[in-house]
């Protein structure tokens, strides 16, 4: 049982397809994902690492179940704040189901330790994320401040 | 049930009434109850806080998930994040944070 976990869902105005291609594709997450790059092979195994853009590793982990455009498992650790890398692997995943003209994602993340430090972290950086893609994937454009890398990290 | 995005009413109209508010501050608490954990700490009847919890649920405030037999409620702060994104500008974060911040202090945490 995960000690500490959340769950978040937005409904974005879209198709799962283009959906998942906005979640693993380079030239769409950098423009709401604060100007990361996903490296990934995105096949179950592969690495997967989220690069900061002055190069740095910010997150990395592995591709633990992959199943486009449904469902995405991915084991998280975060590099650059040594509090949060001892904590090991979080686990995040992503459910994509069509309702309607609309998708519901499900996004949980998860870690098998009590007030985890990532989960508690990222928990406060997804609404931004996910606030970002619905508006880059709606409307084409980005909202502001989710393209760009915050400054100070 | 829900087959359309986000519906700005529906998420105004489930924050409108002190019993879901109160039931999303126990979440913010203590995220992944069940309906019986939540209703133990509660002076509602079970079927008022199973009204409640579904007018969240409808608004996508709360969402739930099965832990086996155990249905679990999660705050979902996505819609209140989008509503907030729709007014307030990116510079005015860093200040409204501060000034929220004044406030707590001022007014002592229990208040908040």
């Amino acid at each position: 049982m995960a000690e500490s976990e959340f769950v978040y869902v937005t409904y974005i105005r879209t198709t799962p397809e283009k959906l998942w291609q906005a979640l693993t594709e380079p030239e769409f997450t950098r423009k709401f994902w604060v100007a990361t790059v996903q490296e990934c092979e995105w096949k179950q195994g592969a690495t997967w690492k989220l690069v900061a853009p002055d190069g740095r590793v910010a997150d990395a982990g592995e591709v633990v179940e992959i199943d486009p455009p449904r469902k995405l498992v991915l084991t998280w650790q975060n590099h650059l704040f040594p509090k949060m890398t001892e904590e090991g692997f979080s686990r995040m995943t992503y459910v994509l189901e069509a309702k309607g003209g609309t998708v519901k994602l499900t996004l949980t993340h998860s870690m098998e330790k009590k007030d985890s430090k990532t989960i508690k972290a990222v928990s406060n950086g997804w609404p931004y994320i996910l606030a970002g893609l619905k508006t880059l994937l709606e409307t084409g454009e980005s909202l502001p401040g989710t393209d760009k890398w915050p400054e100070g990290i | 049930m829900w087959t359309m995005s986000a519906d700005v009413d529906r998420v105004f109209k489930a924050l409108a009434a002190p019993e879901r508010r109160l039931l999303l501050d126990r979440l913010r608490a203590e995220n992944g109850q069940t309906l019986t954990q939540l209703c133990a700490r509660m002076e509602m009847t079970r079927q008022a806080v199973t009204k409640h919890l579904r007018v969240l649920e409808a608004a996508t405030l709360v969402v739930t998930r099965w832990r086996g037999r155990e249905k679990l409620h999660y705050l979902n702060p996505v819609p209140i994040h989008e509503i907030s994104e729709r007014w307030i500008g990116k510079y005015e974060r860093g200040r409204l944070a501060a000034l929220a911040d004044l406030k707590k202090k001022l007014e002592g945490e229990g208040n908040g």
